[in-house]
């Protein structure tokens, strides 16, 4: 069974949030995502200061198997992108929650992250998926 | 739900993830591919290929037959055990399978006997083909009560070895490269050991019989043989450079267009087979494709059907493509349009996301018994 922290936000496309408390959102995939995607062997990042909308692919993972985007959980800002994957890519499978997180990104409605999936309903869609 | 292998249960107890493949569940992995490529490079690792068909041509004509049917000569095989790699094509010179096949030596009456290993995806299409081209003196015998085990890498065969009949392990370990041997002689009659692969290290491929499979598969894990999927065979065959059916070639395409004119027998002439008049055809005119290896000198991975850009012009398409765990770099094969100059070590570009990125043109094998066969600065 994946792991799915209380104290995150998900996607129904398997991202999760983290509110930072500084204004800033940081993004990554699910432990249920790197173990369906395997292992990873490229990551692709998008550019500080991007702008991206709610849902709009602006990263890419690419493991042994195949290439997936991955969309922002929020319209906003993109803040810093996690550089340390460019080298090291199986971050993401050893530790998505932390080590593996992808970018950050100053959302444009910062009450939108509370329409997020919380970790009951993430886990109940796993369930159900 | 696809055809199970007589290691089906022993894949879910490993916790594989499974997936289909050719009309059968197989192994995808069983935790982390990458580990498993790279148990193969450094030690040894095993395959259930069980799902690929084994089909002995015995009787009368069983030779001439072979030599109509396949685009390599099996009258190279002068010695039993000796084994030869080839396409079988349709008339028009298509690639309906790429197959191993053994030459198995002479029976009681002096006929000839092979045993033909065909792709899982093609195996019923590949038999009524056979069964359409061959005269009614001739058995075509699906070896469906056979499992296969690949057991790959540089202390392959040595573990192997252990956990063979007792009596079939000396002549195993004395095999050459690219050739067999039959338990038939020690009373094991339906093991059969080969000195081939799909990795580009050294090892075995063991036809078992199918109730004998688990135990053997066992043996061999718990003798620390990793059990490797799908997933790290495709990246093993990518890396050394080996076609995969359906991938890198099929019915649209002939072994010319393949990488694969090495393994068409020209000589002697007058060997009439099957596709012969349109390999000609094109060998004259020189209209086939050239089929390269590519390395990304750029970042990115790439992959099949992706736009092969030669002097910013489309000049074709991957084929296969990948990230090579050995390498820690991305390649690939490619299918380029007639024509195309693209010589070795020259630059191009593979069209990712819409995007150019930087490729160069490499000489397959990529990765050979361990090591880089290519220039990766």
């Amino acid at each position: 069974m994946s792991q799915v922290p209380s104290d995150l936000r998900y996607t129904k496309d398997h991202e999760w949030a983290r509110d930072n408390g500084d204004g800033t959102i940081s993004v990554g995939i699910t432990d249920h995502a790197q173990e369906a995607l395997g292992d990873l062997v490229f990551v692709e990042v998008p550019e500080p200061g991007q702008l991206v909308a709610a849902g709009e692919a602006c990263a890419v993972v690419e493991s042994v198997k195949a290439a997936s985007d991955i969309y922002s959980p929020l319209a906003g800002t993109v803040a810093t992108v996690n550089a340390t994957l460019a080298d090291a890519p199986e971050r993401i499978n050893e530790d998505p929650y932390d080590q593996g997180w992808i970018f950050s990104l100053t959302p444009a409605d910062p009450a939108a992250f509370a329409s997020l999936l919380d970790a009951d309903a993430y886990a109940r869609f796993l369930e159900d998926e | 739900m696809g055809l199970h292998t007589p290691l089906y249960d022993d894949h879910l107890s490993l916790n594989a993830r499974m997936v289909p493949f050719g009309g059968w569940d197989m192994p995808l992995h069983y935790g982390s591919q990458l580990d498993e490529h790279l148990a193969v490079r450094a030690r040894a690792g095993m395959f259930d290929v069980s799902h690929m068909r084994a089909v002995d041509v015995v009787g009368d004509g069983a030779r001439d037959f072979l030599r109509r049917l396949l685009a390599n000569d099996v009258a190279r095989l002068r010695e039993p055990g000796k084994a030869l790699y080839s396409c079988m094509l349709n008339p028009a010179g298509g690639v309906l399978d790429d197959l191993i096949v053994y030459y198995l030596g002479t029976d009681g009456q002096g006929a000839d006997g092979y045993r033909v290993v065909v792709n899982a995806a093609t195996a019923d299409s590949d038999l009524a083909w056979m069964l359409s081209q061959a005269d009614t003196t001739l058995q075509l015998r699906p070896r469906t009560d056979l499992a296969m085990i690949a057991v790959q890498g540089p202390a392959a065969r040595e573990l192997a070895a252990r956990h063979l009949p007792s009596g079939l392990a000396a002549p195993a370990l004395a095999l050459k490269p690219f050739f067999a041997a039959s338990g038939a002689a020690i009373g094991a009659g339906d093991w059969f050991v080969a000195r081939t692969g799909y990795t580009g290290e050294d090892g075995f491929e063991i036809l078992v019989p199918a109730d004998q499979a688990p135990t053997l598969w066992r043996a061999l894990a718990a003798d620390g043989v990793v059990p490797c999927g799908l997933g790290a065979r495709d990246t093993l065959r990518l890396e050394a450079g080996m076609n995969l059916y359906g991938q890198d070639m099929d019915t649209t395409v002939t072994p010319l267009d393949s990488g694969l004119a090495w393994t068409v027998a020209w000589e002697p002439t007058e060997r009439v087979f099957i596709g012969r008049d349109a390999l000609i055809a094109q060998r004259t005119t020189g209209t086939f494709s050239p089929f390269v290896g590519l390395l990304l000198t750029g970042r990115g991975v790439l992959r099949g059907h992706q736009p092969v850009l030669v002097q910013g012009q489309e000049a074709g398409m991957i084929t296969s493509g990948g990230y090579g765990p050995t390498l820690g770099r991305s390649i690939a094969l490619a299918r380029l349009h007639p024509g195309t100059r693209l010589e070795p070590g020259e630059a191009c570009a593979v069209e990712i996301r819409g995007k150019p990125v930087a490729a160069r043109r490499v000489a397959p094998p990529f990765v050979r018994q361990g090591a880089a066969r290519i220039d990766l600065d």
